[in-house]
């Protein structure tokens, strides 16, 4: 309705300019753009953090922060990186640009309720950091009882954010499934759905099942806040473990919410630069699915070591094994699919062969977190920091900085320079594993997380921790900086840059306001791609 | 046997290093194993079938095939359910204490540890026999806590209002560290304690010291042991420092601002109330954190604290 005003066949970017245009907005493109800054914003916030508190750590006494704004800050970049950045990342930027342009639809199902839910996010983002910053609280992004509640009204507040922040997931969430159920284009059948889509859509179902959950648990704290009936306040006769289980009840589900959109741009990009089919769609498409379901009933095993009684323990240890096997076999899937390929390691590609090494990683560490035994000397050490840091920072974040890069020539239209690419991604590499893979040790060896101070044997870790995020930092800002000047000094970006065969690449880049000029027929699946005459 | 710390692991001083170090080990090995086999062939097939021309394309199109995706499938599912037999099994051991063990009673606090003995001994750190299995009662007196000795590969979630336990039987004698793993405020990082091991004649000579604290000592001795004994330390400075609590340097006497409590002269009916309803008057400028010691600390402890601070003029 806005642009047809301008006509239709106007690049996206083009069709209305002018700020109060891009606020009032429905276009899905331009909502994941808008998803796509913010979320780079937080991002950079949450980093500075980390990188002030890591700082700190250099030697075991007293650097420049005190003990209380090094708790401050660790919760600061905890609530920020989860909630704001890698929980709604992927979908909400990735997601709402690409996600109508592969299957071939105009906009998404409910483009209004779109827009709400970037709002919803903006409002959740602010209430979130005034909450933390006001209430000067540093109860961790765990937020455990009883600890926590003396921080009110900072939780209840932070609550309060989580709950317009989940509200915004689970509308995202709901429309994507939606979209994809009715605005396929004609011929594009679920198995011709690319594997970035069924990532989606696993992705969605748990949005709308696990995230209702942090809204009972606002209820619940307001009841026991205003009506003082004890619910989690073991003053009042209330079971602060039971804020444990709800609040990894949503929680585990959204560490699967943060990695299989991570999934689905890894097998995009693996597939498009090896020009191959990926090995063992069906499994891959299957195994997302299969891990949005397992996520559900494995919460415990956050609580090895908090009072659940043995039965509980070994049950949630059981099922927590499976979840591995369906990331096992997409670990084997990928890599098979490079076989007899033809792999063109672009800086895409370079961050998808980074996301493997990182994930296998992250996931075997994660098998031996679920070893029961072994859990009770890790849990709540540096082993469990690098685990989780190794999913979601070197598995999650990674792939989406991968996916910027792959997606970037069709929502800018500019291509940016590859060969400084290609060395901010070898940097992000070190650097990365430079920092995490010493927690791994320090862990093991017994170094508890969130400590301000440590032993004088651990420095030396610490030190090479701290050196890995100077070196992760200056990465991720050459590849920054390599994008945003692509505006200034990229070449223009051709409509197929990489040869890949999913829909979005038949559009212009950047793509007209309706995205196509016709809707597209789908005739073959995401990666027909051709072989080589012998 | 040697005790000294590997690699991955710190050093050996409890039973539970024979469930705990071979499983991991055990583990690591898996993962060596799953992780070089995924990254040889990662960097194997992209040097043989790097792009060399623009236009080259795959050689062939493998779509899937069933044998070898239901083998991935199959294989990693029994290696897991192994582990978890081994896992729960090794767990269930640490969970449940064998008859004859002796018993202390633990209780955290913000944040300092102390250790109850039946026998009416208090101390704020752990002293216990070798080759003996101890259990730990744990709870809390305010927020969650955690009680981790790693070298004895052990830990628990201490919580307010409900006893947990934990059980270990150590090796060798020598002090091993404790520390706190569930994150509880300021000095989270500073709630450090330690096990000392002993021989068992030893442990009889220091448990019948230890029950009578105050035998043989004036109050003011007493009182001066009582302060890092029951973890005021933790909180109050003797040398005019400002912490978490006021400092107890000169505070007998003094003129506090209890803000709505008016100003209030330093007593000893002050100081008692202070230790055994803090919340009755907050000294301006500090957090009600102080943990309640009603019921806690005994008549004559409270007499010797309260002599102890008359001394630090
Ligand atoms: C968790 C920290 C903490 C611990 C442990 C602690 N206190 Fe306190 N204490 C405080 C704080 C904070 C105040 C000031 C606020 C108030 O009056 O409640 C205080 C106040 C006091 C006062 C009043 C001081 C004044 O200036 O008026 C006394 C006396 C006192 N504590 C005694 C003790 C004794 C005795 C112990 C050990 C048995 C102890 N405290 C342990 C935190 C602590
Ligand atoms: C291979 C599959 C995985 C298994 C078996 C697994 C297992 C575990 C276990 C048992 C814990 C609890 C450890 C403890 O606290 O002692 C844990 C913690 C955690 N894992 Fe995983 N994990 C897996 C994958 C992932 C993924 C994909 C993510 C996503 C980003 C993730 C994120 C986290 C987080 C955030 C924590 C806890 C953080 C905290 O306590 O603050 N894990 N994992
Ligand atoms: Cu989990
Ligand atoms: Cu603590």
């Amino acid at each position: 309705m806005i642009a047809h005003v301008q006509g239709d066949n106007i690049n996206y970017l083009k069709t209305r300019s002018g700020i109060m245009n891009w606020l009032v907005t429905v276009d899905h493109k331009r909502i994941g753009m808008m998803y796509l800054a913010s979320i780079l914003c937080f991002f950079i916030t949450g980093g500075t953090f980390a990188f002030l508190f890591r700082l700190e750590l250099w030697s075991p006494l007293k650097e420049f922060l005190t003990p209380d704004q090094y708790n401050q800050f660790f919760t600061l970049h905890g609530v920020i990186m989860v909630f704001l950045v890698v929980v709604p990342g992927i979908p909400a930027a990735l997601g709402n640009f690409i996600l109508p342009l592969q299957i071939g639809a105009k906009d998404l199902a409910f483009p209004k309720l779109n827009l709400t839910s970037l709002y919803l996010y903006w409002l959740g983002a602010a209430i979130a950091l005034w909450s933390i910053v006001a209430g000067h609280a540093d109860q961790g992004w765990t937020m455990y009882a009883p600890y926590s509640l003396s921080q009110n009204p900072a939780v209840l507040w932070m609550m309060v954010a989580a709950f317009f922040l989940g509200f915004s997931s689970i509308l995202t969430g709901l429309n994507f499934i939606v979209t994809m159920h009715n605005m396929r284009a004609p011929g594009m059948t679920w198995y011709r759905m690319p594997l970035f889509l069924w990532a989606m859509y696993a992705t969605g179902i748990m949005q709308i099942f696990a995230t209702p959950v942090l809204a009972i648990t606002l209820i619940l704290l307001l009841i026991e806040n205003f009506f003082g009936i004890g619910i989690f306040d073991p003053t009042l006769g209330g079971d602060p473990l039971l804020m444990q289980h709800f609040f990894w009840f949503y929680s585990h589900p959204a560490v699967y919410i943060i990695v299989v959109p991570g999934f689905g741009i890894a097998s995009e990009i693996i597939a498009a630069f090896s020009k191959k089919d990926i090995f063992g769609y069906r499994f891959v498409a299957y195994s997302s699915v299969a891990i949005a379901i397992i996520g559900f009933v494995v919460w415990g095993h956050h609580m090895f070591v908090a009072g659940q009684s043995e039965l509980a323990d070994s049950i949630f240890s059981f099922l927590t094994f499976f979840t591995a096997i369906p990331s096992a076999i997409k670990v084997f899937n990928w890599t098979a699919t490079l076989y007899k390929g033809s792999i063109d390691l672009k800086t895409p590609m370079l961050y998808a062969l980074q996301f493997l090494w990182n994930f296998t990683i992250g996931g075997l560490t994660g098998i031996i977190l679920a070893i029961l035994s072994v859990d009770i000397h890790l849990h709540d050490t540096y082993f469990v920091v690098s685990h989780f840091h190794y999913v979601a920072m070197g598995s999650t974040m990674v792939a989406f900085i991968g996916g910027i890069h792959y997606w970037w020539p069709k929502m800018t239209g500019k291509m940016y320079n590859e060969t400084v690419g290609k060395i901010a991604a070898w940097l992000v590499f070190i650097g990365f594993n430079a920092t995490f893979f010493v927690q791994l040790i320090m862990g093991s060896l017994g170094s508890p997380r969130r400590y301000y101070h440590y032993w004088d044997q651990f420095q030396i870790y610490h030190q090479i921790s701290t050196v890995g995020l100077v070196i992760l930092a200056i990465g991720l800002f050459t590849a920054l900086i390599n994008l945003i000047g692509s505006f200034w000094n990229g070449s223009v970006a051709p409509a197929n840059p990489w040869g890949a065969k999913t829909l979005e690449w038949q559009a212009d880049s950047p793509p007209v306001l309706y995205n196509f000029t016709e809707t597209p027929i789908v005739t073959h699946g995401p990666y027909a791609f051709e072989t080589e005459k012998a | 046997m040697d005790n000294s710390k590997t690699f991955w692991l710190p050093e050996k001083a409890s039973t539970f290093v024979d469930i705990v170090d071979p499983a991991f080990n055990l583990y690591l090995y898996i993962s060596y194993f799953f992780f070089f086999l995924i990254i040889i062939l990662v960097t194997v097939f992209t040097i043989k079938y790097l792009r060399r021309r623009p236009d080259q394309l795959a050689t062939a199109q493998i779509t899937h095939n069933l044998t070898l995706e239901l083998g991935w499938t199959i294989i990693p599912l029994i290696v897991v359910m192994g582990l978890f037999f081994i896992g729960m099994k090794g767990y269930l051991h640490m969970r449940v204490a064998p008859a004859g063990y002796m018993q202390v009673n633990v209780k955290g606090q913000k944040w300092a540890w102390s250790f109850e003995y039946p026998s009416g001994a208090v101390n704020d750190t752990l002293v216990v026999p070798v080759n003996t299995p101890v259990k730990l009662a744990l709870t809390s007196r305010d927020v969650l806590h955690s009680f981790f000795i790693p070298a004895f590969r052990t830990k628990a979630d201490v919580i307010p209002n409900r006893w947990h336990a934990l059980w270990f039987q150590a090796t060798r004698t020598g002090v091993f560290p404790v520390e706190c793993t569930q994150y509880c405020g300021t000095n989270h990082s500073y709630m450090l304690t330690a096990v000392k091991v002993v021989e068992a004649d030893a442990y009889s000579e220091w448990l019948a010291t230890a029950s009578d604290p105050g035998k043989g000592k004036t109050p003011e001795q007493f009182g001066a042991i009582l302060y890092t004994k029951r973890g005021c330390s933790a909180c109050h400075s003797i040398d005019g420092s400002k912490a978490v609590g006021p400092s107890w340097k000169g505070l007998f006497g003094r003129q506090e601002n209890c803000g709505a409590g008016g100003m209030v002269m330093v007593d000893e009916a002050y100081i008692r109330e202070s230790m055994l309803s803090p919340t009755a008057k907050v000294v301006m400028g500090y957090q009600p954190v102080m943990p309640v010691f009603q019921g806690v600390l005994s008549d004559r402890e409270v007499v010797a604290l309260i002599s102890y601070i008359k001394t630090l003029k």
